[in-house]
């Protein structure tokens, strides 16, 4: 069957992708436009007046050591929730996808942690694991830890990390589910009778056939970390203690709002804008070709 | 090598649902089984239980002289040929077949001469470097097959292999594996729903319904003497056919008020005894009216090539004949068929069951 629509003139078409247009025009291109122009500018004080200083934002942004730093914690941030969001999922679903009691509603309540507001999954987090109001936090202290993600970066990266991963955990893990579902029951009966127990068959059967998933998750999952954990970094520790918890995101806020230079911080945004633009071509390319088989 | 015995196996599925209702069955050492009827017999489940892909609700299943209820299916010494081929899509040809021996253990070099072997002998031989998604369904096939014989099992076990392939290339596999299990001698239990496959493929034949047996024989036998009416419109195509009919006398029947002669009845029926009288297509001819003959009504006719089926009604019932083409004028309306009295088939309105000599 035809799957393409035939128009006869111009007018329904154009009205058809004009919303969808606008949106895009607005809310993406307009202030991408906007930061790449003020990444060229310096601003007064005052916000009362610019020039134009071509690329000594970017310079200076590449000799601070802030910067660098954020760097390295946006790797280390990244590469924990990663490995973990997709740990944790890939397990969860691997149990999920067995025919156990009452496995509708584990399901159910896996995926609730997605509808969190990120702002509200870090204060959820953050209390819970205060060193002196939070249940978890204070028994732990109780029990002889020094824990203070308050005071210290180590205990602050931690509480991110879970904070992080338990929220993006339900994204990973229906993935994961539907990937599972979509592997023959046979070719895992196959492999049962060939003789693989059940660890080795996961490794050698189920593992490879779920790399297509694994690969768009992977990169889903970087992308998440990378801008959307903003709500929870800023609920959770502000960026601190002491830059600790900066990640690249953070600091673009941290330096526009706080700091009040808006040229660093578009200077910083329209990096970001280009790491985005790599792992979304990365993905394209892999992805819609299928990595595996 | 092995034989299968199954005593009273049961499956039953949550719910209390019976998909198999105590099934007892012996197989010989070497022989082709066919379990056939159609789809939610309980075929396939029984398959899976003797795979151990199933647990077995009650009863046992014996490989050889064990008793495998127990034990995991790789530990069961069987092969089993999937539907869907369940072919590894991530793994070469050469890797689908080598996968089972690795995971025992088995030395590189024989492995390698194990794949060869059975590459050779289903002529899959330039394709062990192919990933699955590149072979055609029949050389898929072929592989699954391979992946069976290379481990050199007691038992294969096949569910319903061919029927994802096409009519033509189902009838060549058919042979092949008619063939490949002659010259291994490994004892097979083959599931279908096609009653052609399982009538060329077996040694024994299993015609099951609602998760029993209806009849246990060979082919011939089966074909032959059904012992039950389900079993007598299951196997033959086109089906035989059944009239409604009531018991004349000794050795003969009457088919709305048309007398026929029946070799196998079984004796002491009162006559008056409403009976099932079935005829295949195949067994009654274009005659002369006679002692033994009925009138029909013919409706249409379809051809077939070599023989012609006319369609119509005998005694008000439904009726099909089957002749060769030629043998009797298209165009014909009225139809007067002779029957051998060996060919009449009886069964009880009631039970279903064969009102043959005992």
């Amino acid at each position: 069957m035809e799957k393409r629509a035939h128009f006869s003139g111009w007018t329904l078409p154009l009205l058809l992708i004009l919303p969808q247009m606008a949106i895009t025009v607005i809310f993406f291109y307009l202030p991408a436009s906007q930061a790449i122009w003020q990444s060229f500018l310096r601003e007064d004080a005052f916000g009362l007046a610019s020039e134009f200083v071509g690329l000594e934002n970017y310079a200076a942004l590449f000799e601070q050591p802030e910067y660098y730093r954020a760097m390295i914690t946006t790797v280390i941030f990244s590469t924990l929730v990663a490995f973990f969001s997709l740990a944790v999922a890939l397990l969860l679903a691997t149990q999920a996808d067995k025919n156990i009691r009452g496995g509708h509603a584990f399901k159910t309540l896996l995926i609730w942690p997605y509808a969190v507001a990120p702002a509200i999954a870090g204060v959820l987090w953050m209390f819970m694991f205060h060193p002196t109001l939070g249940t978890l936090g204070r028994p732990l202290n109780v029990m002889g830890f020094n824990w203070n993600p308050m005071l210290d970066g180590t205990d602050a990266m931690i509480l991110l990390v879970l904070s992080a991963t338990w929220k993006h955990v339900s994204y990973n893990f229906l993935f994961f589910l539907a990937g599972l579902q979509a592997i023959p029951k046979s070719v895992i009966e196959a492999g049962a009778i060939d003789g693989a127990g059940p660890v080795r068959r996961f490794w050698t059967i189920v593992f490879p056939l779920l790399s297509p998933t694994t690969f768009f998750l992977l990169v889903v999952t970087i992308v998440y970390v990378f801008f959307e954990t903003f709500g929870i970094i800023d609920a959770v520790t502000g960026g601190g203690p002491a830059g600790q918890t900066t990640t690249l995101v953070y600091k673009v806020y941290a330096d526009g709002r706080s700091g009040g230079d808006l040229g660093l911080s578009a200077a910083q945004s329209v990096i970001l804008m280009v790491i985005v633009i790599a792992l979304t071509a990365i993905q394209f390319r892999y992805v819609e070709r299928k990595v595996q088989y | 090598m092995a034989g299968v015995t199954l005593d009273t196996v049961r499956k039953i599925y949550a719910g209390n649902v019976e998909a198999v209702k105590g099934v007892s069955l012996a197989i010989d050492d070497g022989s082709f089984c066919v379990l056939v009827g159609p789809s939610g017999c309980g075929k396939s489940t029984l398959l899976r239980m003797i795979a151990g892909l199933e647990t077995i609700s009650d009863g046992s299943v014996k490989i050889g002289d064990r008793v495998v209820n127990q034990i995991e299916p790789a530990d069961r010494d069987i092969a089993m040929v999937f539907q869907n081929y369940a072919l590894y899509p991530h793994m070469t040809v050469y890797d689908n077949m080598a996968y089972g021996l690795r995971n025992r253990g088995t030395p590189k070099d024989e492995i390698e001469k194990r794949v060869k072997e059975a590459a050779r002998i289903l002529a899959i031989e330039p394709f062990l470097a192919r990933k699955p998604r590149q072979l055609s369904g029949g050389q898929r096939q072929r592989v699954a097959m391979g992946r069976a014989i290379v481990r050199k099992p007691q038992v294969f076990l096949f569910d319903e292999p061919l029927s994802n392939l096409d009519a033509k290339l189902r009838v060549q596999m058919r042979v092949e594996i008619k063939r490949l299990q002659k010259a291994l001698g490994v004892t097979s239990i083959y599931v279908t729903h096609d009653q052609v496959e399982a009538m060329t493929l077996s040694d024994k034949l299993v015609v099951m319904s609602g998760g029993q047996i209806e009849q246990v024989g060979s082919p011939a036998e089966v074909y032959r003497r059904p012992e039950t009416r389900f079993v007598a419109t299951f196997i033959g195509s086109p089906p035989m056919n059944i009239l409604p009919g009531t018991v004349e006398g000794p050795g003969r029947v009457s088919v709305g008020g048309q007398s026929i002669a029946v070799t196998d009845i079984r004796e002491g029926l009162t006559p008056g005894t409403a009976v099932e009288v079935g005829l295949r297509p195949e067994d009654v001819q274009a005659g002369a009216a006679g002692a033994s003959s009925l009138a029909m009504d013919v409706d249409f006719v379809e051809e077939l090539g070599a023989t012609q089926l006319f369609h119509g009604k005998v005694a008000g019932a439904d009726f099909v004949v089957q002749a060769s083409t030629g043998q009797i004028a298209a165009d014909i309306r009225k139809l007067t068929l002779s029957v051998d009295p060996a060919n009449v088939h009886l069964f009880d309105p009631q039970t279903t069951k064969r009102l043959g000599r005992v």
